[in-house]
């Protein structure tokens, strides 16, 4: 799983759901909804790699990660001058996809030896990177409105069947996002024609 | 689940995985995607990490634990502040778990 699909939270949700014996075509449903937020970055790095052949497409799009989207954009914005910065990219790529792999190999090896190593809270790693990722990307009301509404409908949501707690409150979130958002430059368009 | 069912599943996730990554990589800039949609997706990073993140934190055992003794929150709460204040993920990935830890040490629970 971690050499072919790569895709950190969404392998972690997946190998819980298998845990409860939900139906596969569920799970890769979730899946799906999970790393959609990847279309996202695909979109926000694409018109930087536009001039990139497609041996560099493909398994730059296999690799896409929110670690390396993270470091990528902020390459991409913050110097405008370098033509080879698609190999910084690559770096990050095969930085986390080495580490991925040796991680599970690592626990896939040791994991079932130690009792107690699911009680030593290292699934506390992905929630202090997700708030590292999502939190300095709400720089506005609706952003702040789609977090919050996502965050509490998760909460509200979690007693679902088959996990649907988590695609039905991501919905929640991006309609308040989108709704605020509509709501609120509706008056300024009034105001301050642009 | 038997090992036609999990073959299916690895082979189906890295299959819608790589679906949602590859494509608007290669071909956005060359071509053009509705504004409304566009829009939307700007929501989403925020939206799904937000799901993920609170079962994490309220609910870490499965039920709901709101408690000083429940790290996850805690630690959660801080993290969120850190984030806020420094906007740096490395930073807020050591301090987070250094918070963390140091919670469970000192005070206890899970």
């Amino acid at each position: 799983m971690s050499l072919i699909v790569f895709a950190g939270s969404a392998q972690f949700v997946a190998v819980g759901m298998v845990a409860q014996a939900v139906y596969p075509p569920l799970i890769v449903l979730t899946v799906f909804v999970v790393n959609l937020r990847h279309a996202l970055y695909a979109m926000s790095l694409g018109p930087h790699m536009k001039n990139l052949p497609q041996r560099w497409l493909l398994p730059l799009g296999f690799w896409l990660t929110d670690e390396t989207y993270a470091v990528s954009i902020r390459r991409y914005t913050e110097d405008e001058g370098s033509a080879d910065r698609h190999w910084y990219v690559l770096g990050s790529a095969l930085s986390m996809y080495a580490n991925w792999q040796l991680c599970t190999f690592v626990g896939v090896f040791i994991g079932g030896r130690v009792a107690d190593a699911a009680t030593w809270g290292l699934d506390f790693a992905m929630v202090v990177t997700f708030i590292g990722i999502a939190v300095p990307m709400i720089r506005t009301y609706p952003m702040l409105a789609c977090a919050l509404a996502a965050f509490v409908s998760a909460l509200a949501l979690n007693g679902l069947p088959n996990r649907l707690g988590l695609i039905v409150a991501a919905v929640i979130g991006i309609a308040a996002g989108v709704l605020s958002e509509q709501w609120l430059s509706a008056p300024a368009r009034d105001r301050q024609p642009t | 689940m038997d090992a036609g069912e999990a073959l299916f599943l690895v082979i189906g996730m890295a299959l819608v995985t790589f679906a949602v990554r590859y494509p608007l990589l290669a071909f956005t800039g060359r071509v053009s995607l509705p504004a409304r949609m566009v829009r939307a997706l700007r929501f989403v990073p925020v939206a799904v990490l937000s799901a993920l993140v609170a079962p994490a934190m309220f609910m870490p055992a499965g039920a709901p634990d709101i408690s000083l003794t429940n790290a996850y929150l805690v630690s959660g709460l801080v993290t969120i502040a850190i984030a806020w204040w420094k906007k740096n993920l490395l930073l807020t990935i050591a301090l987070g778990m250094a918070v963390f830890f140091a919670w469970r040490l000192l005070v206890g629970g899970g």
